[in-house]
């Protein structure tokens, strides 16, 4: 007995151990965060002496935070939603209407899932910029573009499960006078619940942080999201480490705020759509 | 009664299916098949005036950047799939220990997930040129040289992985019956060997699923390697991804840069192919 408690707590310094090491990199971000340029620069790894959450005040200013956090906020939620309701009425189509267009169509949405964005992204331009349809090229357009990205696999999710809900439901529903539309929206989109939880954090968290799309799209300062912010604005700083590390962690913390918020869902999320 | 089915069958498409497979169409369908067109004509982004049948095909098998990326890519995938997937798996061993704390230590792992690329990418940026460097034993800047530049990708990249691996395999360890293991207990298998022969086996599917994801997150990498080497010290750890965005939107090169990607997608496409049917093989049916 005396050799498992040993065992144990060789295992559980271990996992300790890995926790501080996988920790370190936001530790270092924290501490630096609130110290002179010069105090970074000398000692990167001691505490702050004094803080300088100015800091703070100024890397908000630069970056336009709150134009940034805005865009990805509505560029996010525009996007989820748009995704939820399209592949939730797309997989409903194809599990009730079994034909040969219906197979089709979804083997051509499971293959869409490993054509990367690298195989799309230059026809992009000459296609939706000014010499194609000349798209604007703004937070609603790109909120658009995911859409068409996302709703292969989120389509993919919903179809299993609404594979699984009984024929019955639609017809007691048909008999009982609802019309087509009326069945889904009524009856079978409040089923749902679970996989749109699914669907909403997978897509949530791609589109919160995704940095390609919109770095070849939004090229005004002024709709540009978080992350891409984030970028440009540490490229300029670098020689303030202070300054930038203060940028880094307000890019951070939405993200973290939003994990703990729903920690449970995010995690049962991701075990749903991983085994898929 | 005929017509009047046909009619409900077209409204039904155009209510539920209709919008969505447009946008799908406009979006992702058409760049593709577009794309793939342009990669046989002089194309400059925005129009092309003759065919040249595999011209551009064949300056991308001559190009020797493009090759190096090509190899480069190759090693990141192997390596970041291997590490990735032993630290995760190991990390849902510890995590999944019959201790208090191990649910706490489970959001340690996660979090660098929950976090763009991008952003990591700068975080360990700032970490390797400034940080590392005063500790015991590192001494200099592993971005600015060649090799272990390489590896400082390759280490960023499994500490952003491998908490989401952690959560495949801890969701799938947990699944196994206890019965079986139980079972198995009895007839005197213990630990490692428990592990081995039942464990393992009972949670192949998570190793299928795990192997593909870190696979094509690798074959696509871009965020991390832009933010964190930018492709330096002189092009040395420029990934195919960046390649070919460099290739396209900074050497305006579009037609050899599509072609470059259309590789890619072909690479891509047949490692995901391979990897699910030999994974596949080794699953059982419990």
């Amino acid at each position: 007995m005396k050799r498992v408690r040993r065992i144990r707590l060789v295992f559980l310094l271990l996992a300790l151990a890995l926790a501080a090491l996988y920790a370190f990199p936001f530790i270092m971000v924290i501490i630096n965060s609130v110290k002179e340029r010069r105090d970074v620069a000398n000692d990167p790894l001691s505490l702050p002496t004094t803080l300088k959450w100015s800091n703070f005040t100024e890397a908000i200013r630069k970056m336009e935070f709150w134009q940034s956090l805005g865009n990805s906020f509505i560029v996010t939620v525009l996007g989820v939603s748009a995704i939820i309701v399209a592949s939730s009425l797309l997989a409903y189509y194809l599990s009730r209407t079994p034909s040969k267009f219906s197979k089709t169509t979804f083997l051509v949405l499971v293959a869409s899932m490993v054509v990367p964005f690298q195989a799309l992204m230059i026809p992009f331009s000459g296609l939706f910029g000014q010499k194609g349809l000349d798209m604007p090229q703004n937070k609603y357009t790109i909120a658009f573009f995911y859409v068409g990205f996302g709703v292969a696999l989120s389509t993919f999710l919903y179809h299993g499960f609404i594979s699984n809900i009984p024929r019955s439901l639609d017809e007691a529903a048909a008999i009982d006078g609802a019309s087509a539309f009326g069945t889904f929206r009524r009856v079978i989109f409040p089923l749902l619940g679970p996989v749109t939880a699914t669907v909403a954090i997978i897509n949530a968290l791609w589109i919160w942080n995704d940095f390609l799309l919109p770095q070849i799209v939004l090229l005004e300062n002024d709709q540009k999201t978080l992350p891409l912010r984030t970028y440009v604005f540490f490229g300029k700083y670098t020689s303030d480490y202070g300054l930038a590390m203060a940028g880094l962690l307000l890019s951070i913390i939405p993200i973290v705020i939003f994990y703990f918020v729903m920690q449970k869902r995010i995690i049962a999320g991701i075990s749903a759509g991983a085994v898929k | 009664m005929a017509v009047s089915n046909r009619r409900q069958a077209i409204s039904r498409f155009l209510v539920f299916a209709f919008v969505p497979l447009s946008i799908f169409t406009l979006v992702l369908i058409v760049p593709f098949v577009r794309g793939i067109y342009f990669t046989f004509r002089d194309w400059d982004g925005f129009g092309s005036t003759k065919w040249v049948g595999f011209d551009n095909y064949v300056a991308v098998f001559h190009d020797d950047k493009f090759w190096h990326s090509l190899w480069l890519t190759l090693g990141y995938v192997l390596a970041t799939v291997v590490i990735t997937n032993l630290v995760a798996f190991g990390l849902a061993l510890l995590v999944t220990m019959p201790m208090r704390g191990m649910h706490a230590l489970r959001t340690v792992f996660f979090v660098p997930n929950l976090i763009g690329g991008v952003i990591l990418g700068l975080v360990w940026q700032f970490l390797f040129s400034k940080v590392i460097p005063q500790l015991p034993f590192f001494s200099s800047n592993w971005l600015l040289e060649t090799n272990k530049a390489f590896w400082a990708l390759v280490i960023v990249t499994v500490w952003q992985m491998s908490g989401y691996m952690m959560i495949v395999y801890v969701t799938a360890l947990m699944s196994v019956n206890p019965e079986v293991l139980e079972a198995s207990t009895i007839d005197g298998a213990t630990g490692f060997r428990q592990m081995l022969y039942i464990k393992i086996p009972l949670i192949a599917p998570a190793f299928t699923i795990s192997l593909f994801l870190t696979m094509r997150n690798a074959f696509m990498a871009y965020d991390l390697n832009l933010a964190l080497t930018n492709g330096n010290p002189y092009n040395s750890t420029e990934l195919m991804s960046l390649h070919v965005y460099r290739e396209a939107f900074t050497r305006l090169d579009f037609a050899t840069g599509q072609a470059q990607a259309v590789v890619m997608f072909i690479v891509v496409a047949a490692a995901a192919l391979v990897q699910v049917v030999i994974s596949k093989r080794f699953e059982v049916q419990a």
